[in-house]
C-alpha cells in the first residue's frame, strides 16, 4: 500500500516535451534496431514515457504533499539530454574523486553506461552475478511508474543498469561498489538514468555501496532508480554516497522489500547537487524484518536536499528506525518527511525516527514532516525532530582549552555526524567519507553565521 | 600573576552588570579561594576571566604578567597558561576525550612556537594522569563528557587540568555534588599540582574543599563584590556564620 494519492496530483505541462520526446524516440528506435533488449524492457520504457509524458514534472505543488517543500520549476525549465556518453574517461581519473580499492567490487557507469572501455576493477566473488538490468523479468515491480515523474522517466530511457543477482546462503562477499560518474560536459545538459536491481537470496550477507559523483561541474540531472528485494533471513548493509556537483540535480528513488528475518540497513551520506532528493520505501513483508535507514546530509550556500524517508510494516514483528542528521549553512534548506505506515494487522511493530539539524545560519532553514498511519493497536512507535545551533557554552568550553573558534565549530560539527558515520563498519569507506566532509568544512564554516565570540 | 582591577561585568546586550568592580591580585603559587552564596557571580568572575562571551567587560581590567587579556579569546587564554574547570562541563557529541586534548595541547604549544608533543609521549601523560585522577579508563572511550555522571565530569576536569598543566588554574565548584572519595581526589590533584609557578583560584560555595587544600588567601564575594578578604581562617568563619551576615549588609 502506498500512501501516494495519485488522483490528487495533477498533471503538469512540460516546459520541453520536444527535447524529450526526440531523444526518447530515438533512443527507442536505436533499441528496436539493436533488437537486445527484452519485451519486459520494451514494456517499462512505453509505460514510463507515457506516465511522465501524461504528468510531467510535479511543479504545481498546490495540494501536492509530496512536493510540497520542493520546487521543481528549475528543473522543467531545462532541456536535459539523453545520450551518449562522455568518452575518454579513464579509471585513473574516476579513482582520483572515489576510492576504488581491491577490498571491494567496483563497477563504474559513466553518464549511465557501464563502459566497456572500463574494465571492473576487483575480481568477482562466488555467489554474485551481474547481468544488464534490462534482462531482469522483476524490473519495476518495486519501484512503479504510475504518479511518479522520477520513476517514469528512469524507466522511459532504461538502458544500462546493473542487475546484482545474489545466490542464497552467501555467507561473505566483497562489498560491491557501484560508481555512477556523470560527466554533465559535451551534451550541455545531460540527464542519466542510473537503475539498480538487487536480489538478496535466502540467508545471505551482501554489503552494496551506491556512489553517484560529477566529473565536471555543469549542470546535469541525475535520476537513479534502486530496487532491491531480500530474500528470508538475509541481510543487505547498503551504502549510499551522493556527491554530485554542485550545479547537479539528483532525484533518487530507492525500493526496498524485505522478507522474513531480513535485516536492510542503509547509511546515506548526501552533500552534492543544487536540488537533491531521496526518495525511499522500505516494505516490511516478512514478519521479525528490521529496516535501518540512517542518513547524513550537508547543506552550504543555495542547496536544498529532499529525503522522503517512509516504511511501511504489512505484518506483525517488523522494526524499523529511521534516523537522519543534518548539517545546514549558508541559505540551504533541508526536508525530512518521514513516514510509518503500520498496516492493520502489523501487531508488535517498533518503529523510531528521528531527524536531527545542526543549523550553522540564520539563514539555513529545515521542514520536518513526520507522518504516522498506524492501522494497528499494538505497536511502539516513537519519533522526534530538532533544529538547533552548535551550543555556544560548548564551544567555548572547547575553546577555553585552546582550540580556535574555528576548531571548535568543526569539531562540532564532526562530532555531530561521527554518530551516524561510526556506524559505517567499512574502514575504507569511513575514512573516504570523513575526509569528505573535512572538504566540505571551509565551505560549511564560510557560510555560517550563527555565533559570533566577542 | 593574575591581577583583576575593578572588574565591572555585564550580561553581553544588556545593562544588568553582575560583577560591579572586583580587585583581585593572585601571585605564582597562591591558592586563592572565592566563596560566596548562590547567585552572587562566583562563576560569572571565572567566566569572564576565561574570556566567555556571554559576558562583556564594562569597566576596568584583567591582567596576566601585566598585559591586558580583555580583548583576547578564550584559546588565546589558554594559550597564556589559563584554565576554567567548570562547573557544568559541556557534553560534546563525537569528539572523544584523547583526541581533543591532544589538539589543545597542540594548539597551545604551536601558539606558543613549542614542539608538538609526539602521540607516543602524549599517550603516556594521558594515561598517566588518567590513572592520577582516577577516571574510569572506559570513559575516555566515549564522547566528551556524554552520559558522565556529576562527578565523573569534575574529574574529568581536573584530568584536562592535569595534562594541559595550566600556570593559572580558576576551579568553578568543582567539589560540588562529590562524594568524600571525589573531594579527595580533586584535592590530591591540586596538592599534587601546587607548586611556586602555578596559581589557583578556587570557586567554591562550601569549605569542603578547603579542608584539604590549604588557601592562601579567602575572598567573600556578594552581590558581585568582594566583601572580605582573609586568611585561610576566614573560611571557617564563612562556614560558622553562613553569608547571612553579609548579604544582610550588601
Ligand atoms: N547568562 C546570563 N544571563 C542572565 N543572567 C545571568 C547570566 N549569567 C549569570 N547571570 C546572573 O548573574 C548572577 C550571578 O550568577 P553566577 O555567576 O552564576 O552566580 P554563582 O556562580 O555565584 O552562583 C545571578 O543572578 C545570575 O542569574
Ligand atoms: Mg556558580
Amino acid at each position: 500500500m502506498m500512501t501516494l494519492n495519485a488522483s490528487k496530483i495533477e498533471p503538469n505541462p512540460i516546459r520541453h516535451a520536444d527535447v524529450y520526446r526526440n531523444d526518447w524516440d530515438s533512443f527507442v528506435a536505436n533499441q528496436s534496431r539493436n533488437g537486445s533488449a527484452s519485451d519486459r524492457a520494451h514494456e517499462l520504457r512505453r509505460v514510463g514515457w507515457e506516465e511522465f509524458n501524461r504528468i510531467g514534472f510535479p511543479i504545481n505543488r498546490r495540494g501536492n504533499e509530496l512536493w510540497k517543500y520542493t520546487d521543481l520549476r528549475q528543473i522543467d525549465r531545462m532541456p536535459f539530454r539523453f545520450g551518449a556518453p562522455s568518452s575518454g574517461i579513464s579509471l585513473e581519473a574516476i579513482a582520483k574523486m572515489v576510492p576504488l580499492p581491491r577490498e571491494w567490487q567496483n563497477v563504474v557507469f559513466v553518464d549511465g553506461v557501464r563502459d566497456p572501455s572500463i574494465a571492473d576493477s576487483g575480481s568477482q566473488s562466488d555467489g554474485l552475478t551481474l547481468r544488464d538490468v534490462t534482462a531482469y523479468e522483476q524490473l519495476g515491480a518495486l519501484a512503479g511508474c504510475e504518479s511518479n515523474a522520477f520513476v517514469s522517466l528512469n524507466s522511459a530511457f532504461l538502458d544500462d543498469g546493473l542487475m546484482v543477482d545474489i545466490d542464497h546462503d552467501v555467507e561473505s562477499i566483497k562489498p560491491l561498489h557501484v560508481v555512477f560518474v556523470s560527466t554533465g560536459s559535451d551534451l550541455g545538459q545531460r540527464a542519466v538514468y542510473p537503475r539498480i536491481a538487487v536480489s538478496v537470496g535466502r540467508g545471505s550477507h551482501a554489503t552494496l555501496i551506491e556512489t553517484h559523483v560529477s566529473m565536471a561541474d555543469g549542470s546535469h540531472l541525475s535520476v537513479p532508480v534502486v530496487e532491491i528485494s531480500m530474500g528470508q533471513q538475509s541481510t543487505l548493509r547498503h551504502y549510499r554516497v551522493q556527491l554530485d556537483g554542485e550545479d547537479s540535480y539528483h532525484f533518487a528513488t530507492t525500493r526496498v522489500k524485505q522478507g522474513e528475518d531480513s535485516r536492510y540497513r542503509s547509511t546515506s551520506f548526501s552533500m552534492g547537487s543544487s536540488i537533491g532528493r531521496h526518495d525511499v520505501l522500505t516494505m516490511l513483508d516478512g514478519e521479525h524484518a528490521e529496516s535501518t535507514l540512517h542518513g547524513v546530509y550537508m547543506t552550504t550556500n543555495r542547496q536544498h536536499q529532499d529525503f522522503e524517508i517512509s516504511t511501511t510494516h504489512s505484518v506483525p514483528h517488523g522494526t524499523s528506525d529511521q534516523y537522519y542528521k543534518g548539517i545546514l549553512s549558508g541559505r540551504s534548506r533541508a526536508v525530512f518527511s518521514g513516514k510509518i505506515t503500520v498496516e492493520r494487522g502489523a501487531q508488535k511493530t517498533d518503529a523510531n525516527q528521528k531527524d536531527l539539524n545542526l543549523l550553522l545560519s540564520h539563514g539555513a532553514e529545515v521542514d520536518t514532516k513526520p507522518s504516522l498511519e498506524i492501522y494497528a493497536d499494538d505497536v511502539k512507535c516513537a519519533h522526534g525532530a530538532t533544529a538547533g545551533h552548535v551550543d555556544e557554552d560548548t564551544l567555548f568550553y572547547l575553546q577555553s582549552r585552546g582550540v580556535d573558534y574555528d576548531t571548535a565549530q568543526a569539531m562540532l560539527i564532526r562530532g555531530f555526524a561521527a554518530e551516524i558515520l561510526d556506524e559505517i563498519e567499512d574502514e575504507l569507506l569511513r575514512t573516504f567519507l570523513e575526509d569528505k566532509l573535512d572538504e566540505l568544512m571551509p565551505a560549511l564554516q564560510q557560510a555560517s553565521d550563527t555565533i559570533g565570540t566577542a | 600573576m593574575l591581577k583583576i582591577e575593578n572588574l565591572h561585568a555585564a550580561v553581553t546586550d544588556s545593562d544588568e552588570e553582575i560583577l560591579k568592580g572586583i580587585d583581585l591580585e593572585v601571585n605564582a603559587g597562591e591558592v586563592h579561594a572565592i566563596m560566596g552564596p548562590n547567585g552572587s557571580g562566583k562563576s560569572t568572575l571565572a567566566s569572564v576571566l576565561m574570556g566567555k562571551p556571554t559576558y562583556t567587560v564594562t569597566e576596568g581590567d584583567i591582567t596576566v604578567d601585566g598585559d591586558s587579556i580583555v580583548e583576547m579569546m578564550p584559546d588565546e587564554r589558554a594559550h597564556l597558561g589559563m584554565f576554567l574547570a567548570m562547573q557544568y562541563p559541556s557534553e560534546v557529541p563525537g569528539v572523544r576525550p584523547w583526541q581533543f586534548l591532544k589538539a589543545a595541547r597542540d594548539a597551545r604549544d604551536g601558539a606558543n612556537g613549542e614542539k608538538k608533543m609526539s602521540v607516543r609521549a602524549f599517550s603516556k601523560l594521558f594515561d598517566e594522569k588518567v590513572e592520577e585522577v582516577g577516571i574510569n579508563p572506559d570513559l575516555m572511550r566515549r564522547s566528551l563528557n556524554e552520559g558522565f555522571s556529576g562527578g565523573e565530569k569534575k574529574r574529568n576536569e581536573m584530568l584536562q587540568m592535569a595534562v594541559l598543566e595550566p600556570r593559572i588554574a580558576i576551579m568553578d565548584e568543582t567539589d560540588s555534588g562529590l562524594d568524600i572519595d571525589a573531594l579527595q581526589a580533586v584535592a590530591d590533584g591540586v596538592n599534587q599540582m601546587r607548586s611556586p609557578s602555578r596559581s589557583f583560584v578556587i570557586v567554591t560555595h562550601y569549605q569542603r574543599l578547603l579542608h584539604y587544600v590549604r588557601p592562601d588567601v579567602v575572598h567573600v564575594l556578594v552581590n558581585g563584590r568582594i566583601v572580605e578578604t582573609g586568611n585561610a581562617k576566614l573560611a571557617e568563619k564563612v562556614e560558622a556564620t553562613g553569608y547571612r551576615d553579609y548579604v544582610a549588609v550588601n
